[in-house]
């Protein structure tokens, strides 16, 4: 196993108010990280600053050897982000949207309709993001990071809108992934039972 | 050398350091602009065109020659603190836009009365100096507006400084726009082939004054500097066991 | 920037084809600008009186100041959507370099507001009295001139976006950047008109709107990513 993520010291200021001091972590592939805590400890802060939204006040993440900033595109190439905000346009259809992303990745979009079909909203290809509900939109933003086909998940309460068939979707979707050798980070404020070797850090 | 440079820019050992040099600004421009003023209004000759008016060049050249060089200084220290991180260079280009907005006011209002006895009126939109100085005033404006919108300091520091060195390659242009624009006023008479046009006589106070103005203005840039950096810090160690050390 | 060429292309076109279908799906968001720009040039006819020989001789600056503003008002929701809906986020962690996606919204804009200005000045043009020869060249500074308001004005909104107050704060920022555009556009078409050389005036709008291009996309871009923080 290659530690492919690693993260040294890490300090984080939102403002004036300091968030974490001195947080490291590595992250083989496989692996899962879970971030925990509750909220306003600054789990959705660390993901933004993990994908290069935010900078560190001290640290440096690495992807591989190279460190994530001196090399943005290769380590946005490997990722791909499950945020709070689905990032869709409303009036846009899905099938458009994911056409866009598709665009920004240069991926092939070969396996397209056999995704839509595995997350259940194949029959929902037309309609704009506006008339979908919640749920359907974080279908589609896992449809976005199926499509991808990036090795790194970050994934912020993914959870959330979602029923029960989307929650365990969500589950073994994930699983499958670690188990192809890809890895994910995931915030949640509720338990999640995925895979066996699941580090946690848990913020205050 | 860059130990050097990144102890020079720490925060508690540059406010030491810029109290201890501010006089060193305070008392070469104090004397060089008592003389400046005294040779320039006593001294100095009449100008035989423009009579007692011209005097007010004695203000006027100083101000509008620093309204452009704090725009200048503020752009490349915005620079510096966003290329490098050095949060003290954001504090010097934050310390520095309400100088150059204040002198840049100075020379449109020195200019102004200077303009009414010379045109007529106290504002001659023919005078591209004027003009650009009035630019220049916007671009002041916009840089402190967008700096006053920001609440957050980390934030203010890196926008404001995109714009500062977007505006630092826009200022030349603009001279040169509005140069083109109108050409009405008299030529540069300071520096030209072959020496100043000027008589030594009225040169000299000039040269003292801009002298004088620059020390006073770095004076003025090393204490704003020293606020600036005393707010910024001021939930740090240093700031409270300083403060707690003078026993007030 | 190590990205490849096809992809910042690919990214900077699916840019462009995305927010013009936008635009397709919501032409409000460009014909408001344009009516913006016919009210304000009727205005100083309204303002000034019918006198014909006033209205020939302003004509020009007219135009070009109500196109100027036209240009603002539109720029200020470039990036407003994209960071309310969380689809900047996603551009910021895709994989293509951001000075490309900059790129693409800033000739995006264009397209949708500095290009429908410069074909709609024709119409505007001959209530002023403007002869055919004089609105040719009316055309061409407009052309070269909301190349560089676009492009500028991208650095604005990126600037400003997610801030209280931004459309007044865009203003403030951009309209003493866009002098030398206005100078230089509204001037060369008063000498036209005038029956003076124009040469000069022409090359210094393609000039600058060579220039801001160098470095517009790059600060657009750097705006972005610290908008977003």
């Amino acid at each position: 196993m290659t530690t492919k993520l690693s993260a040294n010291d890490l300090t984080l200021f939102r403002g004036e108010r300091c968030l974490f001091r001195h947080l490291s972590f590595a992250l083989n592939q496989g692996e899962l990280l879970l971030l925990e805590g509750r909220n306003g400890t600054g789990k959705t802060s660390l993901m933004r600053a993990i994908a290069g939204l935010i900078s560190f006040e001290a640290g440096e993440i690495f992807w591989g050897d190279v460190p994530v900033l001196s090399d943005r595109q290769a380590f946005h190439g490997a990722l791909v982000w499950m945020a709070h905000r689905v990032g869709f346009k409303a009036d846009l259809t899905l099938v458009e949207n994911l056409r866009f992303e598709a665009n920004l990745r240069s991926q092939s979009g070969a396996d397209f309709d056999e995704v839509l079909h595995r997350l259940d909203i194949d029959r929902l290809k037309r309609l704009p993001i506006r008339s979908l509900s919640a749920g359907q939109q974080r279908r589609v933003a896992l449809a976005r990071m199926l499509l991808s086909g990036a090795p790194l998940w970050l994934m912020d309460e993914p959870f959330t809108n979602l029923d029960r068939e989307g929650r365990e979707l969500v589950v073994k979707l994930t699983s499958e992934h670690l188990d192809m050798g890809g890895m994910c980070i995931m915030a949640a404020h509720q338990d999640v039972e995925i895979g066996s070797n699941a580090q946690k850090i848990v913020l205050q | 050398m860059w130990k050097f440079i990144h102890k020079l820019a720490s925060p508690p050992h540059f406010y030491g350091l810029a109290a201890s040099m501010i006089p060193w600004f305070v008392v070469p421009g104090l004397f060089l602009v008592a003389y400046g003023a005294y040779a320039g209004l006593f001294v100095a000759p009449m100008d035989y065109q423009q009579g007692d008016a011209f005097r007010i060049i004695y203000v006027h050249v100083p101000s509008a020659y620093l309204s452009m060089m704090t725009y200048m200084i503020m752009a490349t220290s915005a620079g510096i603190g966003l290329i490098w991180r050095i949060k003290l260079a954001h504090a010097v280009a934050a310390a520095a836009a309400p100088i150059g907005a204040w002198f840049t006011f100075l020379a449109l209002a020195t200019g102004s009365i200077w303009g009414k006895p010379m045109w007529g009126t106290w504002w001659e939109w023919g005078d591209p100096r004027l003009t650009s100085e009035l630019i220049m005033l916007f671009l002041y404006f916009g840089y402190m507006a967008l700096r006053g919108a920001i609440d957050d300091t980390a934030k203010a520091d890196k926008s404001s400084a995109v714009l500062a060195l977007v505006g630092a390659v826009n200022v030349p242009i603009i001279h040169f726009s509005v140069e083109w624009w109108s050409s009405l006023h008299q030529g540069p008479t300071l520096v030209r082939k072959g020496g100043p046009a000027m008589d030594t006589a009225m040169l000299y106070p000039l040269l003292a004054m801009i002298l004088g103005f620059t020390f006073l203005f770095g004076a003025l840039l090393l204490r704003r500097v020293r606020a600036e950096v005393l707010y910024r810090e001021r939930r740090t160690r240093w700031v409270r066991e300083m403060i707690l050390s003078k026993g007030t | 920037m190590t990205g490849d060429a096809p992809a910042m292309l690919a990214g900077m076109l699916g840019v462009i084809r995305r927010d013009l279908l936008l635009a397709w799906k919501r032409p409000g968001d460009i014909l408001n600008p344009l009516f913006f720009f016919v009210m304000v040039a009727a205005l100083f006819p309204l303002a000034v009186g019918p006198s014909p020989e006033q209205l020939e001789f302003s004509g020009p600056a007219v135009l070009w100041v109500a196109a100027l503003l036209a240009m603002l008002l539109s720029l200020n929701s470039l990036f407003l959507s994209d960071f309310e809906d969380g689809s900047l986020d996603q551009m910021l962690v895709s994989p293509v370099p951001l000075p490309a996606l900059a790129l693409g919204k800033s000739i995006m804009h264009w397209l949708t507001s500095g290009l429908p200005l410069v074909l709609i000045s024709p119409v505007v043009a001959i209530t002023f009295r403007m002869p055919a020869s004089v609105t040719g060249f009316l055309m061409i500074t407009l052309l070269l001139g909301t190349i560089s308001l676009s492009l500028l004005g991208s650095i604005g909104a990126a600037l400003t976006v997610g801030l209280h107050r931004g459309t007044a704060l865009l203003s403030l920022l951009i309209l003493p950047l866009a002098m030398p555009v206005l100078i230089f556009g509204a001037r060369t078409v008063s000498l036209v008109a005038a029956g003076d050389g124009v040469a000069g005036g022409l090359y210094f709008l393609g000039a600058y709107a060579v220039l801001v291009l160098s470095f517009a996309p790059f600060a657009t871009a750097a705006a972005l990513r610290i908008s977003n923080e």
